[in-house]
């Protein structure tokens, strides 16, 4: 195996497509236009001496060590910001240049420690190495005078030296091993965007500065390691690295937590994770990664994970630790039994989208071949399934249009209620790279958002629009490309309907569509909703990137379809730099809505009544399939509360605080037979379970995971499953135990499956993915690479088709009692329902939710910040702390959702999306008023909490 | 992650010269320079307010405030007194001129006064090589600097 060692050409790659041939110490290269020699040398096999110089940065061009001589030009220019030209001829390897570099490398190590052999980077710094590439032998210089190396010269304190600091979590700056070579401050500024860190004074004074002169924790950081990778030395180290030691091989694998999907090396020691490395050559991230995936991983070793099946038989009973065999045979019976008594249709089962699609496959096989229902659903459900059909509807597939490479030629972003940069952090800093290179911003949302306005970024047009109102402002920007005339008449005519075009026009142009008059009912400036449109029409190429601010509504649906009309009007589709792109939320969302998690769909969206798929599926399973829907889980859970729904499988999902009106889902559960948790954790959920099966994480698993643009990316096994299982096997004994014959060797006997049932994944398999690294469906005989950018030639569905968009308001408002607007969403160091991150470090950023209020509301009802609030809904009440903010407009109140203690689903409604069921988490009616703690709810429910979750300690048998 | 500017007077009286000067081609210069005449010093409090007024970080604002050595971040004595300390008036026996000037004050470079009277800093040249050694009294240039210059300097600065 070994370590993965990616090539470091020293400057980033030149997109020029003239070429340019020269010639590097006797080798001829040839190389895109504006390539450094450095680069152009690394291409040809020669590595020049460098400090300064990485290819995830541009050059700089200070450490004075990759100087090389050119014929026929004067003195030895750095070969890092020196371009190719045609018939150069450079030399690399000079006595001139060999003194050259011995002597500043002398001065480099003049100030530097010489505790290599106790040193966390030893074996892996680049000034240790290229000391012995330069041939350094002695330092004519001493260690003596002038340093920041040590504490005290002769005893007297030395003011240069300063303490380490090892304020983040993850890792230490250690001021003492720097050698001020930037990299750190560029990779801050240029990768991530966030622009944190500085050198500080001049001369021997500089210094690597996070903020102002503040430790790492209290600076602008958010902790993402692009520094710590950049850093040649020991002096941004991570702290698991200093712990257990450089890893010795690496695995590439796939980050399991946003739906950016980033490829990451596994660096291992043994069976031990040392780290983990965002991988250059992944397609989603670019070598980028954030605080979650590049060190949240702790987790999977934490203590509260559960490595035995346990069952019980009431769930007021303590768990019992049992054998895999008879936790599978008591599921098998229970499930058998509840069948016989209450009808085939009276259990189910709710598929992850943490898990893989080989996984999340099986689990709605399990459910149709095995339970010979439809009874299965997923968390997509309460997230993106009005993309789905929106989409779905409007373009002919359930997905985005474009690759993440694409904002790379985007003119005009438009973001629609979503936070990139605390959600897909990832993107955020992709996105961030390509406004600051000029590219315009529209966001639409109802907080002040980090991407609205931060360090060299700013939005030129925010639409701080009121929670609820999406369709009617998005429907006025078109209303004002319509009856201005800026929509692309010669795109609609070629590519979609234009009779339904003009229908829908004559429906835009109403006036109630006006920005006038929607501006009044969303609080928008009417000037703003304008400028806005013009320039999303006429700025170029216009991408429009949406999140669940635009899906948990009860017009989800509608929204979307809504932005889908904008995209066609103006011809953003099919085409790089453009498009309509949902941010997904979870590491396989995408993936477990492909892979037929829904009632009503077998895998690649195929609707169940299909006779002709569904013949597929019988005759490779040997049974005849259900023709109708299945329940999804709100009517799962009604279904239950009525008695008529018993059982259900619940693999990685954590429901009952995830799902809205958690009270509701609470009854729900408390009414069945049989819930059965898969989870890696006594979740929430097993609160109510019967059966708990412990799960594995996707560090010990083989199987694939489809980012948000549509990538399917390998995840690989890099340690055994501490649980003794991987989820896949977990569901195949389950489904051999209710007597089904299955007999996967591998996850890639599952693909191999799903491509041979799969018309849109027909090419895909562990052999091809292994060869191409990653491929995005549709992956067939058609697309045999796969397809970065869809609807190319024509939509799939035939022509674009333009739907009306009627504003409907939601049935949740305001009044006296409710005069507030609550909207929920994530924070970048939390993950969702936090099950994960809340057992990491992370917690140092996030340690509770609170509840963001405009300093006007929060004066009316005498609250200061810090304060304990009580957060009162028609559903529900909670308390948690408030923070006064104006990032949320006035009447506008915002939290998160990351802790159960906070409980935000006891206050949303059960009103939902009204094609998909996706519930309206973002807009409740609620109150605020001052509190003194936990309400009676969150106590009993602690307590029942803490009841469920203990485990009978075995009799001890000697 | 986020730090609140400080609302204090600093930030108000801050926020009036950013709002004069914000227009400028490449104004965190220039509004440094007149926060510095303002105050006597640019306060540590005004940097988040100009980091948040100029859309940039506060780790950009400290990185070009304590490049300059002329950014102070405390007030200075009523009056400054540099004494060159580069090349030619080394040669002319500045490191005496020096030594002098900081047994008269009473205190080293980079310090003032007890009384608050002087501030005394060294300088890496003041373009006033032929008439070395040199130094600079509240931004006036002084030449050929004898004892008895020196004494006359000090008697001035103290009064």
């Amino acid at each position: 195996m070994g370590l993965i060692q990616e090539i470091d050409f020293g400057t980033p790659a030149s997109t020029s497509e003239k070429q340019v041939t020269l010639t590097v110490d006797g080798f001829t290269v040839t190389v895109p236009e504006g390539t450094s020699i450095m680069r152009a040398s690394m291409e040809a096999g020669i590595a020049i001496p460098k400090l300064c110089a990485t290819d995830m940065v541009d050059a700089f061009g200070s450490c004075r060590l990759c100087l090389v001589e050119i014929d026929g030009r004067n003195g030895t220019p750095s070969s890092c910001t020196t371009p190719v030209a045609p018939g150069m001829v450079v030399h690399t390897q000079t006595g001139r240049l060999k003194d050259i570099r011995r002597g500043v490398m002398e001065l480099y190590i003049s100030d530097h420690p010489l505790d290599c052999l106790t040193c966390a980077a030893n074996g892996d710094c680049e000034l240790q190495t290229q000391a012995g590439v330069v041939g350094l032998r002695d330092v004519r210089y001493g260690y003596e005078g002038d340093n920041h190396v040590f504490k005290k010269n002769d005893g007297v304190e030395n003011f240069k030296w300063m303490a380490k600091d090892e304020s983040n979590p993850y890792f230490t700056y250690d001021p003492s091993k720097c050698i001020v070579c930037s990299r750190c401050v560029r990779a801050c500024e240029e990768v991530q965007g966030t622009f944190a860190l500085t050198i500080e004074g001049r001369g021997f004074g500089s210094r690597v500065s996070p903020g102002m002169h503040q430790l790492f924790i209290d600076s602008e950081c958010v902790s993402c390691g692009a520094c710590v990778q950049a850093c040649p030395t020991a002096t941004l180290s991570e702290k698991s690295v200093i712990q257990i030691g450089q890893p010795e091989h690496s695995v590439v694998t796939t980050c399991a937590y946003c739906g950016v999907g980033c490829s990451f090396k596994a660096e291992m020691r043994g069976d031990e994770l040392v780290r983990m490395v965002p991988y250059k050559d992944g397609k989603a991230n670019r070598g980028h990664s954030c605080v979650k995936g590049r060190f949240a991983y702790g987790y999977s070793t934490h203590k509260d994970r559960i490595l035995n099946p346990m069952i019980r038989e009431k769930i007021t009973d303590p768990w019992r630790e049992v054998s895999w065999e008879e936790a599978l045979t008591h599921t098998a019976n229970e499930f058998r039994r509840i069948q016989y008594q209450y009808g085939r249709t009276s259990i189910g089962g709710i598929t992850s989208s943490r898990c893989t699609n080989e996984e999340t496959y099986l689990v709605q096989k399990l459910i149709r071949q095995g339970f010979r229902n439809n009874n299965v659903d997923t968390c997509a459900r309460v997230c993106h399934s009005p993309t789905g059909y929106g989409l779905g509807q409007t373009f002919g597939t359930s997905a985005g249009t474009q690759d993440f490479d694409s904002v790379e030629q985007t003119d005009v972003v438009m973001i629609i209620g979503a936070n990139p940069t605390d959600g897909h952090p990832v993107f955020a800093s992709r996105l961030k790279k390509r406004l600051r290179k000029g590219a315009k911003l529209i966001v639409l949302d109802p907080r002040r958002t980090d991407i609205v306005r931060s360090a060299h970024i700013e939005a030129q047009h925010h639409l701080p629009l009121k929670p609820g109102t999406n369709v009617a402002v998005v429907t006025s920007l078109a209303h004002v490309i319509v009856t201005e005339g800026l929509f692309d008449e010669a795109f609609i005519r070629e590519r979609c309907d234009w009779d339904e075009f003009q229908d829908w026009a004559s429906f835009v142009a109403l006036p109630e569509n006006s920005p006038e008059v929607v501006g009044q009912l969303a609080n928008v400036d009417p000037e703003e909703i304008r400028g806005a449109a013009r320039l999303f029409a006429r700025g170029g190429n216009g991408a429009i990137y949406y999140g669940l601010g635009v899906t948990e509504h009860s017009q989800g649906s509608t929204t979307v379809i809504a932005i889908a009309n904008l995209a066609m009007a103006t011809g953003n589709v099919g085409r790089p730099g453009v498009g309509v792109n949902p941010l997904r939320g979870q590491n396989n969302v995408q993936g477990s809505c492909d892979m037929g998690s829904f009632p009503h769909e077998l895998p690649g969206y195929r609707h169940v009544s299909g006779d002709a798929v569904r013949d597929i599926y019988e005759t490779l399973w040997g049974v005849k399939l259900d023709d109708e829907p299945g329940l999804r889980i709100p009517n799962m859970l009604d279904a239950a509360v009525d008695g008529s729904f018993k059982g259900l499988y619940v693999q990685g999902e954590d429901i009952l605080q995830s799902d809205p009106d958690t009270k509701h889902v609470a009854a729900g559960l408390a009414a069945m037979e049989c819930v059965v948790v898969h989870d890696l954790f006594l979740n929430e959920t097993a609160n109510y379970a019967h059966v708990f099966l412990p799960g594995s994480t996707f560090l010990e698993k083989d199987g694939t995971f489809t980012n948000a643009e549509r990538r399917i990316n390998r995840v690989r096994k890099v340690m055994a499953p501490k649980n003794g299982l991987a989820d896949w096997e977990v569901t195949q004994n389950l489904a051999k135990a209710m007597g089904l014959n299955w007999n996967y060797q591998h996850p890639s006997e599952i693909m191999d499956e799903i491509a041979q049932t799969t018309p849109s994944f027909a090419k895909v398999s562990y052999d091809y993915l292994e060869k191409m690294g990653s491929v995005q469906w549709p992956c067939n005989d058609k697309a045999p690479e796969g397809t970065p950018i869809m609807h190319i030639d024509g939509f799939v569905r035939g022509k674009g088709k333009f739907i009306r968009t009627e504003y409907v308001a939601t049935d949740e408002r305001t009044g006296p009692r409710f005069p507030l607007l609550l909207t929920t969403g994530r924070i970048l160091s939390q993950y969702n329902v936090g099950a994960q991150t809340r057992r990491t470090d992370n917690v140092i950023w996030h340690p509770e939710d609170r509840l963001e209020i405009h300093p006007h509301d929060a004066e009316n009802r005498g609250l200061r910040d810090g304060d304990w609030v009580r957060l009162t809904s028609r559903s529900g009440e909670t308390t948690l702390r408030a923070l006064i903010t104006d990032k949320v407009s006035p009447g506008v109140v915002y939290t998160t959702f990351h802790h159960p203690d906070t409980q935000a689903n006891v206050i949303t409604t059960d009103f939902s999306d009204w094609a998909t069921n996706c519930p309206e988490y973002k807009v409740t009616a609620v109150q605020v008023g001052a509190s003194n703690g936990p309400t009676e709810w969150q106590r009993d429910y602690n307590e029942q909490a803490e009841q469920s979750r203990r485990i009978a300690t075995l009799q001890a048998a000697e | 992650m986020t730090m609140q500017p400080a609302s204090t007077e600093i930030a108000s009286r801050t926020a009036a010269i950013i709002q004069e000067l914000k227009g400028l081609e490449g104004p965190l210069l220039p509004i440094l320079h007149e926060i510095q005449e303002e105050f006597g010093h640019v306060p540590q409090d005004s940097l988040p307010v100009i980091a948040e007024a100029l859309n940039i970080s506060r780790a950009e604002v400290h990185g070009v405030v304590t490049f300059y050595h002329d950014y102070r971040s405390h007030p200075a004595g009523r009056h400054v007194l540099k004494v060159c300390q580069a090349e030619a008036c080394q040669s002319m026996g500045s490191d005496a001129v020096a030594a002098k000037f900081k047994q008269l004050l009473g205190i080293g470079f980079h310090e003032t006064t007890r009384d608050g009277s002087v501030t005394l800093e060294p300088v890496y040249c003041l373009g006033l090589c032929a008439c070395a050694p040199s130094a600079m009294l509240d931004g006036e240039v002084i030449g050929r600097l004898d004892d008895e210059k020196i004494e006359e300097i000090v008697a001035e600065a103290r009064s």
